[in-house]
């Protein structure tokens, strides 16, 4: 039998560990939204969310590297799966396409390679601009000082650059969800003639939805003019 | 006598497994829509040969019944063409129009290397059977019919993955060039059925162990292997091969 660490290298490992790790992002993106959409809270509901978060101490950093572990694992198993599969095939097809029916070819699943990269990249410039983003201090209803998340995310978005980036990264964070989802199922061996239809179809809808309520917040705090907007309130 | 039509072909030609290949234009009028997609390139070899300019082109076949998994084709971006559940042998002209522009190509991948045109050598799924190793059977007199008691459902489910002729149209058509769907057959197969239960653990790592090593690439649950497989077989398959992979690397025993 091959090691834990051989076994781990396989075809079969490499799926389990995108699909291990595809479900823990897929489980931070739902928290993630969550926090977010507090935005249309009383206002100081983001900024105490976000304080509670930061305030967790130990905890926030061992589930910080959790999620760096799972982002980069995820990242290079995808990557080398890419590059393996140009290895496997030198000479291409003059001629190639879909022979439909069973086939979950489409363009959400032949561009993983491409919204995956573009989502790394967006997750750098992502942290640099919130989590490291330089704030103004509030103070809580509790009395506690907090970073003015909300008013940094307020002033981004009503920059059409970075309203509209968004945007286009959410729809193609869409589309990686859209294949990501089954996939993940699929990869985990949860694969069954009856319900893996019903899977795929959760999954788009998934996605769908993510890709919708992650860009909403963007577009809706640009064309509504920040504080301005009805759902927003503002100190 | 059928009307006969004309086909416009672009066929792959190589002479050998180091030389570099290139498309070719043939056009057939001679076309039945009662022949196999096989003998429309019988009647252009025909001509080939009559003609004495070129060798005639090369192409894999045996039974022609679509039940041995010899023949190969690419034809127009599809592994064994339009027609869902088929052969290349088994695909008809009338699948076909005149004055259709049809592309030949050989199935590609690394560890499918061109021979001749569009033989290529799948001695690499041999392997794979190979390392899959012996089923503990008794190969003396004939054993006892109905000695092993077999629920119906397992041994149907069990036919429907035996049923793999090992085209390798799942390797040409994964955009990747995955065995993944062959090797799961394989193991679905025979992990399921008493007979092949005692060497469960030991066949699914060193078949799998056997694909990582003939260069096939990584699946990404596509499906398109099963949308070209003339048997139809589910990419459940290869959910089982993973299943079972992982119940041998956790449990770590030698059988």
């Amino acid at each position: 039998m091959p090691s834990f660490s051989d076994a781990l290298k396989s075809q079969v490992g490499r799926k389990i560990l995108t699909g291990v790790t595809g479900v823990g992002l897929i489980v931070f993106i739902i928290f993630h939204l969550a926090t977010n959409l507090q935005v249309f809270g009383d206002a100081h509901a983001f900024n105490e969310a976000a304080h509670a978060l930061e305030s967790m101490g130990w905890l926030l950093y061992i589930l910080e590297a959790g999620l760096a572990v799972a982002f980069l694992l995820h990242a290079y198993v995808g990557i080398s799966i890419w590059w393996n599969r140009r290895q496997a095939r030198p000479e291409g097809y003059e001629k190639y396409q879909s022979k439909g029916g069973p086939s979950h070819m489409s363009w959400a699943s032949k561009s993983m390679i491409f919204t995956g990269i573009v989502l790394l990249v967006f997750l750098v410039i992502h942290i640099d601009t919130f989590k490291f983003g330089a704030t103004e201090m509030v103070t809580l209803p509790g009395g506690e000082q907090a970073r003015d998340l909300k008013g940094l995310m307020i002033d981004t978005f009503q920059q059409p650059l970075w309203a509209f980036g968004y945007t286009a990264v959410m729809i193609l964070l869409g589309f990686h969800l859209g294949h990501g989802f089954w996939s993940a199922f699929t990869s985990l061996t949860m694969k069954h003639n009856k319900y893996s239809a019903l899977i795929y179809t959760v999954g788009v809808i998934f996605a769908v939805l993510m890709a919708v309520g992650f860009l909403f917040i963007p577009l809706y705090i640009y064309f509504g003019g920040g504080c301005e907007a009805a759902l927003i309130q503002c100190q | 006598m059928a009307d006969t039509f004309t086909v416009h072909l672009k066929i792959w030609r190589q002479d050998g497994p180091d030389q570099p290949g290139k498309l070719v234009d043939y056009t057939l009028d001679k076309v039945n829509e009662h022949m196999s997609f096989l003998e429309m390139l019988d009647v252009l070899n025909e001509e080939i040969v009559a003609e004495g300019k070129e060798e005639p082109i090369e192409f894999d076949y045996d039974c022609r019944e679509g039940i041995c998994g010899s023949c190969n084709l690419v034809i127009n971006g599809q592994a064994h063409g339009p027609k869902d559940m088929t052969c290349t042998c088994q695909l008809h002209m009338r699948n076909f129009s005149d004055g259709d522009t049809i592309v030949i190509e050989p199935f590609r991948a690394k560890a499918f290397p061109v021979i001749k045109d569009l033989v290529v050598d799948r001695s690499a799924f041999d392997r794979i059977i190979e390392a899959g190793g012996y089923v503990s059977v008794k190969t003396g007199s004939a054993p006892d019919a109905n000695s092993i008691p077999i629920d119906k459902t397992v041994a149907d489910t069990a036919f429907d993955y035996a049923t793999c002729i090992g085209c390798g149209a799942c390797v040409a058509a994964c955009p990747n060039s995955s065995a993944s769907l062959f090797t799961g057959a394989k193991l679905a197969h025979l992990n399921r059925l008493p007979q092949g239960e005692p060497e469960r653990k030991k066949r699914t790592v060193a078949m799998v162990e056997q694909m990582d090593e003939e260069g096939f690439g990584d699946c990404s649950n596509y499906a398109e292997c099963e949308a070209v497989c003339p048997k139809g077989i589910s990419i459940s398959a290869i959910a089982e091969m993973r299943r079972n992979y992982v119940k041998a690397t956790l449990a770590g025993t030698e059988a």
